[in-house]
Parts: C-alpha cells; structure tokens; sequence
C-alpha cells in the first residue's frame, strides 16, 4: 500500500517536471527581440553581454541608472534607465552578481523614449549594469547598489 | 491564471508616461520551498510589448531576475491623449495577459 502511494508520487513529480520541460521548449525565442532566451539564461555577465552582442560596450556619460545607494530589500530594487543618446533603440538591464545576470531587455520604436523603469531582485551587492544601443553601437553604464537582505534564494 | 494587470498612462510634456503593473509570482526557479525543501519551478514573464493605437512601441524580454508583480514605466513621445495603449505579455508558461489604456 505504501509503496504504491510512492511510486504514485513519483510519478506524479515526474510527471511535471516533463510538462515543464515541454513548457521551456515550446518557448522559442522571438526573432523580434535584440536579446536571445540564451542571453538571459547566461550564468555571468561577459555570456549576457555577448549574447545580447554588446560584448566591449563603450562607457558612457549619457545614460543614467537610477536607483538606490543601499537597497534594503534585494527582492525589489527600482531601477530607472534613463539614456540621452539620440536614436536609443534598446535598452538592457544587467544585475552583474545575479545567477542569471541578464535581468531585462526592451527594444523601443515609435516615437519610445531612452526610458525605462523597472524593479529587479538582487541576489547580493553588485554592479547594475545598463546596456544602451543607439545606431548600432552599444553603451554601457553602471551603478553599485549595496544588498542588505538578498533577493534570490529564501 | 492569470490575475488582471494595471495601466496607466498620462501626457507628461510632450511624452505619454506609462505605467505598468502587471501581477505575477515572477518565479525564478532557483528558490527553494521553505516548508518542503523542493525547488519552485520557474515561472515568469518572458515577454512584455506594447503598442499605441496598434502601433508597437516596445518588445522586451525578462528573466526571473524582475521583481514579483513587475512594474514598467516607459514614455512614448508623439502620443496624444486620446490614443489607446495596450501592453501584453506572455510567461514560460505559455500564459498570457492583456491590457489597455486610454492617454488621459
């Protein structure tokens, strides 16, 4: 009777975790989008940022990451990416100590501005990380935010 | 399913501000049950776009790395009040969510 039950939740378990996976490859990436699945699945910053193909981003002065010095709560750190350069077309979101570094990315068109608001988790103290491509050529800027309490794992 | 999301978006200059507030549990899939020890699987929001009166404005792609119930602000120059905004987004899931707004 007991070994039944088990087997039974075995299966169950198994179950779904095969409809996860199912799940995960039905999910083909967009080809609309700048950044590909794989990038966000980068485990360190120099694969997000290939990925992404801003591999040797230039600094720059003219973009602006927002966000706080000292976050209390890495569950929710807001994060504000504000970018002077004309022609902005993408903006990405790097947490550069994250599992997975690679935090967000939006392209804008018509007429969106090199704008952009979010919340994102930190894991620990890091380096935000916005990456700016404008006319074909990527920028990059950083800011540290200190972690108090992490926001990844319990 | 999935839980209704909140819009807004107001002229602020020339520019309408948006402002998204979509509800989603944003799993990461690397965090562990408190009470049984299992691994919660992943589930977050993999894809945001928007569009003004049909017209699309902005795609983005997201990890598990954005907060729970993520907030999104962006500003469209050249709206006008009066022109409606829609912003989707779908998860790795494979659910989906919509909403509009009008540029008040």
């Amino acid at each position: 009777m007991n070994a039944l039950r088990r087997n039974v939740l075995k299966g169950a378990t198994g179950a779904g975790a095969v409809a996860v996976a199912v799940a995960a490859g039905l999910l083909k990436p967009t080809q609309v989008l700048a950044a590909p699945r794989s990038a966000f699945e980068a485990k360190n910053v120099a694969d997000a940022l290939s990925g992404l193909g801003a591999a040797g981003a230039a600094e720059s002065k003219d973009i602006t990451i927002k966000a706080p010095d000292i976050a209390e709560n890495g569950a929710v750190v807001p994060v504000e990416v504000t970018s002077a350069i004309a022609g902005t077309s993408s903006i990405a979101i790097l947490a550069e100590k994250n599992a997975t570094p690679l935090v967000a990315d939006f392209d804008l068109m018509g007429g969106t501005q090199g704008f952009i608001s979010t919340r994102i988790k930190m894991g620990q103290t890091a380096l935000v990380r916005a990456v700016v491509t404008a006319g074909g050529k990527n920028y990059t800027a950083t800011k540290e935010v200190k972690v108090t309490i992490g926001g990844c794992g319990g | 399913m999935a839980e209704p999301m909140r819009i807004r978006a107001t002229m602020a200059g020339d520019a309408a501000d948006v402002k998204v507030l979509m509800n989603h549990p944003m799993e990461t899939g690397l965090r562990k049950d408190a009470k049984t020890g299992q691994l919660v699987p992943a589930h977050y929001i993999t894809e945001v776009t928007a569009a003004v009166n049909g017209t699309p404005v902005l795609k983005g792609g997201m990890s598990g790395g954005v907060s729970k119930n993520p907030y999104l602000g962006f500003k469209v120059k050249g709206a006008k009040a009066g022109d409606k905004i829609t912003v989707n987004w779908v998860d790795n899931t494979g659910d989906k969510n919509s909403a509009d707004t009008t540029v008040a």
